[in-house]
């Protein structure tokens, strides 16, 4: 009567792990990309983090605008510049504000999916016959994180090489677009996005045990992106200049965060809690 | 098939509080065994079957289904049982084939088409395959949740409210469906508030409201319960008649209700032609004779209210 392969080998159970994890996937992938909101988020937000730095720094190279005066940096970052001239320091600049735009991708991007994911099991009830199947819930979890992740790092990457490619187009001058591509931003873009996305989706998964629209859940776990803003704010106040050294402490810091919050968000995905204390 | 021992469930509240949601549950279902699970709506069935599928673990007690032991082989438990939920959670946005192969997928189905394609033609739902699954109406979802529960073909089935909420030509098609699978001798675990259904589809049926209050079958009940009456339609009632089968020796109760002579035998079969030939020689027409048959409700209430009068009566002791 039984149609299901035998088990007990490690290897099986190994293969069975890899092939449900990606039973999920393409599971989440089939499902969270129907809806509007999440196709908006994940196909909008890196055209424009992408085209709109591009835009800028053609402008700026037609307009005239990086010679003469007016190309004053704060006096912080003219560190960062060295030996170059004061119309390359300043799209250096500009482009060093865009590229922390490109880390609210890595932010937003799971958070969206995840939201839609998990509220949206919770509010149709399909959670329960999931769960009812041999699935573990680490494999589960793991599943709707690589599902929300990948999106969003691969989202990153890709606009970071259509980025580079497109500042090489316009004919940015070699030092901007070395600066552009420099470790600083390289150990941002991929070691630090990656990190972001794990700890992202773990956020998401903690606010969506707790509501019950998708929309909410999406909102509430945004305030994940505050200390990417506040960055922000602080290199354009020159209170803050990003580099190597920096980024290095960032990503430190962030696969302790991560660790701290893939416990407490496996934690709260446990078959037991999601059966009776997800409302 | 599946045998628990003391198995009980605890919850804590937010609040602190412990609430016990099944105590000490010991029972044994047979194999190939339809057994009805049938209690009033909070009594712990969806929690028992929660357990016996190895969705949550029991505070105490033991449990084993289909030889696997509860807590120790909880991957095999869920491999080797169906389980259709009390609201059938299908991928909304997702064809009814998808729906199906992503479950074929996780089950580890040898052959995930061919099985998808079984139970979609077995259910009538192969025309529609294309289709999401949130265009079905409520009956065509609860098929679909059915073929979902199959897909892997297990041996024990769980069913929790199969056909809640559906018309009675949806109702009608899954408990036809409940009586194949049954032939095939699954093991089916049937939750329901459907009495009349349980008593059509179940061998056994265990009355449960947090503690286990009885199992046996509906016949049986009824018999402990009511013990056998028969029923004799009479064109007119006199009570020299009924006195007259009331001093038969094997009569337990003779009854006159209207023109119904209603009388308590152990043993109708036998027993109902002496009474006929009684009546007959006292001048009775009797229209004619039927057993008296308490429905399954009857049974039901009247265990439920016993046992809360007996749990109110202990905690006032």
């Amino acid at each position: 009567m039984s149609a299901v392969h035998p088990t007990g080998s490690r290897r099986l159970d190994a293969a069975g792990t890899v092939s449900r994890i990606r039973t999920i996937i393409d599971k989440e992938w089939a499902e969270v990309f129907k809806n509007r909101v999440v196709l908006l988020t994940v196909g909008v937000m890196p055209l424009v983090f992408t085209i709109l730095p591009l835009v800028i720094l053609g402008t700026m190279r037609r307009s005239g605008a990086l010679s003469g005066s007016g190309t004053d940096v704060p006096a912080g970052f003219a560190g960062v510049c060295g030996a170059m001239s004061p119309g390359d320091c300043l799209q250096v600049y500009v482009v060093d504000q865009f590229m922390l735009m490109f880390m609210l991708m890595p932010l937003a991007i799971p958070v969206a999916i995840a939201a839609y994911s998990i509220v949206g099991e919770k509010t149709t009830r399909s959670l329960e016959p999931l769960l009812a199947t041999p699935i573990s819930t680490e494999e589960l979890l793991a599943g709707k994180a690589l599902a929300a992740a990948i999106p969003a790092v691969l989202a990153t990457w890709i606009a970071f090489l259509v980025f580079i490619i497109g500042t090489a187009i316009l004919g940015v001058p070699p030092a901007v677009r070395a600066a552009i591509a420099s470790p600083t931003w390289l150990i941002a873009i991929l070691v630090i996005g990656p990190l972001m996305a794990v700890l992202s989706v773990n956020v998401a998964v903690i606010v969506s045990s707790r509501v019950s629209d998708p929309r909410a859940a999406e909102q509430i776990s945004m305030v994940i992106i505050v200390p990417v803003l506040m960055v922000f704010f602080a290199q354009i106040a020159g209170f803050l200049v990003i580099n190597a050294r920096l980024m290095g402490l960032v990503a430190a810091g962030l696969v302790l965060l991560d660790l701290v919050f893939i416990y407490l968000g496996a934690r709260l995905f446990q078959r037991e809690t999601i059966l009776t204390r997800w409302k | 098939m599946i045998i628990t021992q003391g198995l009980t469930k605890e919850f804590r509240l937010r609040k602190g509080a412990l609430v016990t949601a099944v105590s000490g549950l010991t029972l044994e279902v047979k194999e190939g065994e339809v057994f009805g699970f049938l209690g009033p709506n909070g009594a712990g069935k969806t929690t028992t079957v929660r357990m016996l599928s190895s969705l949550i673990g029991p505070t105490a007690g033991k449990a084993w289904v289909n030889g696997y032991e509860l807590g120790v082989d909880d991957q095999a438990i869920r491999r080797s049982v169906g389980i259709l939920t009390e609201t059938p959670g299908m991928y909304e946005r997702l064809s009814a084939e998808r729906n199906l192969m992503i479950f074929s997928r996780l089950y580890g189905v040898a052959d995930p088409q061919g099985q998808v394609q079984k139970y979609l033609r077995m259910l009538g739902l192969w025309e529609r395959r294309f289709d999401e699954a949130g265009s079905f109406s409520k009956g065509m979802r609860q098929k679909l949740a059915i073929a979902r529960a199959l897909l892997h073909e297990p041996k024990v089935l769980f069913l929790d409210e199969p056909t809640s909420g559906l018309d009675p030509e949806a109702a009608k098609l899954v408990r036809d469906f409940i009586e194949e699978l049954k032939s095939e001798g699954r093991t089916i675990f049937l939750c329901t508030h459907n009495l009349d259904e349980a008593d059509r589809l179940c061998e056994r049926i265990a009355i449960f409201k947090t503690n286990l209050i009885t199992v046996d079958s509906p016949e049986n009940l009824r018999k402990r319960l009511y013990g056998r009456k028969v029923v004799f339609h009479l064109r007119a009632a006199s009570d020299a008649w009924a006195e007259a089968v009331r001093s038969l020796p094997f009569v337990k109760q003779a009854d006159l209700v209207d023109n119904k002579l209603v009388v308590g035998l152990d043993r109708p079969e036998e027993q109902n032609p002496e009474i006929v030939r009684c009546l007959v020689g006292l001048g009775a027409d009797i229209q004619f004779v039927g057993e008296l048959r308490h429905s399954l409700e009857d049974i039901y209430l009247q265990m439920i209210h016993a046992a809360e009068a007996a749990a109110s009566q202990e905690v006032r002791a």
